[in-house]
């Protein structure tokens, strides 16, 4: 019965292909078994969270774990929240004005917004990719030092070694090695992206938290973040945000759909695209809405 | 299979329009747009024709006595042998001094309104007036600078207390220019390096003043060319007309260009005029030479935002 009242509208037209992932009441139980793990493989973790900006109540009630090293993806629809609970993970959120929040952020066990945290060292640990490349206006090397310059470190070997270190890691070291004093702003957007990636690494944080980090990019330049993030995801944890429905069942090991604030479902990111549990992902994840 | 495709594509709607006659409204606006239009170049070229009229004529007056000894000689009672030595001299000291007394100050102050200051009543009330003082007639500060520097400080009519008034006097200017360059620097960038675990200052020195540097330092010369023209402020701090010498530090007396030009002109001698002209000259080119430096830097600070 649910089954024929999930692919049925009110028209009686089937609304959608008969290739595509079918939910099956008997298989609920499964994906739900899947999406509660161990608590302690959660990097992170929100109870009870609800943010607003003013009186605009964003997140409702989100009760949520990232798994460590693991990629975690958010996708729903335009203003549903996903970049607002992103970044409260780095306390981004901080800087504007009407933000207000109750519950709690956990990375590990500590309640990250207790009075007794420095947001600076809050984000030597949770480093962040934004959805525009924004290198900063100087060289190669100058942005890959940065997060360690502002850290005091000035020594050049212990600089020279860094660069080098996150340059390989976020595959760009072959194609910059040999002019690092060159401006950041001549690479490519792709290029771009993956030295922001570097300069994220060079700090050496656990966590990495990447909003839409190609949706600037074309399929080629994306293609290798993608790749970049699987070898990523084995030394840290990713939590990304994104639009591209293929890149979260691409990349992704679990995934959350949120609408309007809420968090619709969260499980791992096979069941989610192909046994949805709510009518709402299933239009999402097949591209019906959004 | 014709009669099918004519049914699913409506037919164009039929309004015949002569892409080439207006109607009657449109005709009317036109003409309306077409006398606004002029009568914006008119008023701009009004401006521009008195400019030009005056410079020609003071070029045609001052041109000819422009030569090295003129720029290296002392001032003199006989009107050949006068120079604006000590005039530049002194400009150049005063610009220097005020630069460098106003710039941090400015700058300070910028970033403390556009970074640091919460909404408080106390900030509106500083901010409405600072934009107040930018209206003040300069003899004013004039009148602040000869009582506080030159007299409660000490500096009496020396470079120093000249500097102190005029840089007063454009403080207005620069804290505005950096607020709006502060305002300008593109938002990723702060989040960039707050992302990295860089404290606010630190953002602020190693992100957002280099970023907003070009748009400070426009203002800056905007305001200091500004400052080389100020006669007013300074005759009231006691700068003199006639100083025979080139200041050697901060506490000498000194005088300033448009000083010089000032006291020419109230000779009656024919050849004073001239040399005014000439001495006008030569501060104009000043002027211009800054302004065209601020139009530079601002061209190409607006270019590496993009
Ligand atoms: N700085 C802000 N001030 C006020 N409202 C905001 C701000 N940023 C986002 N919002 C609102 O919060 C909601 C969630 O936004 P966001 O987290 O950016 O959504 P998403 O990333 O899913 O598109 C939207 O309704 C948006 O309009
Ligand atoms: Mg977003």
């Amino acid at each position: 019965m649910m089954t024929t009242e999930f692919l049925i509208d009110t028209h009686g037209t089937p609304r959608v292909k008969l290739d595509a992932p079918v939910y099956r009441a008997s298989e609920a139980a499964s994906a739900y078994d899947a999406r509660v793990k161990p608590q302690s493989t959660f990097k992170l973790h929100t109870t009870d969270l609800n943010v607003y900006y003013g009186d605009h109540h964003v997140l409702k009630n989100i009760n949520m774990g990232i798994e460590s090293n693991a990629i975690t993806a958010l996708i729903g629809p335009s203003g549903c929240g996903k970049s607002t609970y992103l970044r409260l993970f780095n306390r981004m959120n901080d800087y504007i004005d009407t933000f207000h929040m109750s519950g709690q952020v956990l990375l590990g066990d500590k309640n990250i917004y207790d009075k007794d945290v420095a947001t600076e060292e809050l984000r030597k640990l949770v480093g962040m990719v934004f959805q525009k490349p924004n290198p900063f206006p100087k060289s190669i090397y100058d942005n890959v030092v940065y997060g360690l310059k502002i850290q005091g470190i000035n020594k050049k070997s212990t600089l020279d070694e860094a660069v080098e270190r996150a340059l390989r890691q976020s595959a760009l070291w072959d194609e910059v090695k040999h002019d690092l004093k060159k401006s950041a702003l001549s690479l490519s957007g792709g290029q771009q992206q993956r030295l922001c990636i570097a300069r994220t690494l060079a700090v050496q944080p656990d966590v990495i938290l990447m909003d839409e980090p190609t949706s600037a990019l074309d399929p080629i330049a994306s293609a290798k973040i993608e790749d970049l993030m699987v070898e990523l995801k084995k030394e840290y944890t990713i939590v990304i945000v994104t639009h591209n429905m293929q890149q979260a069942s691409r990349v992704s090991d679990n995934c959350a759909f949120f609408y309007m604030g809420d968090l619709v479902e969260y499980s791992d990111t096979k069941s989610m695209f192909t046994h949805p549990q709510k009518t709402q992902t299933q239009n999402y994840v097949t591209g019906r809405f959004g | 299979m014709n009669n099918a495709t004519d049914t699913l594509i409506p037919a164009p709607r039929t309004r015949v329009t002569d892409l080439t006659q207006r109607s009657h409204t449109a005709r009317r606006n036109h003409l309306i747009d077409q006398t606004f239009k002029y009568l914006g170049v008119a008023a701009t070229f009004i401006g521009l024709i008195v400019l030009a009229y005056f410079i020609i004529d003071i070029a045609i007056d001052g041109i000819g006595r422009i030569d090295w000894d003129f720029l290296t000689s002392l001032p003199s009672r006989k009107a050949e042998k006068a120079g604006i030595l000590p005039a530049w001299a002194g400009s150049a000291w005063i610009l220097a001094l005020t630069a460098i007394i106003s710039l941090p100050l400015g700058v300070a102050a910028g970033v403390y309104f556009e970074e640091y200051a919460k909404e408080s009543r106390m900030n509106h009330l500083l901010e409405v007036n600072i934009a107040n003082l930018a209206g003040v007639p300069s003899i004013i500060y004039g009148i602040l600078g000869l009582e506080v520097f030159g007299r409660l400080m000490g500096f009496g009519e020396s470079l120093l207390a000249g500097a102190f008034t005029l840089a007063l006097l454009i403080l207005p200017i620069i804290i505005v220019a950096t607020r709006e360059a502060i305002k300008a620097v593109p938002s990723t960038l702060r989040e960039a390096s707050y992302g990295l675990g860089a404290t606010k200052w630190q953002t602020i020195k190693w992100q957002v003043l280099p970023a907003a540097s070009g748009g400070i330092l426009t203002g800056t010369i905007l305001s200091l060319s500004r400052a080389v023209g100020e006669t007013a402020p300074l005759i009231v701090i006691g700068a003199l007309a006639y100083v025979p010498f080139v200041p050697s530090g901060p506490m000498d007396q000194f005088t300033v260009l448009p000083m010089q030009i000032f006291n020419w002109t109230s000779r009656p001698q024919a050849a004073f005029l001239t040399n005014a002209a000439a001495a006008i000259i030569v501060l104009l080119l000043i002027t211009f030479i800054m302004n065209g430096i601020a139009i530079y830097l601002r061209n190409r600070w607006q270019k590496n935002l993009k």
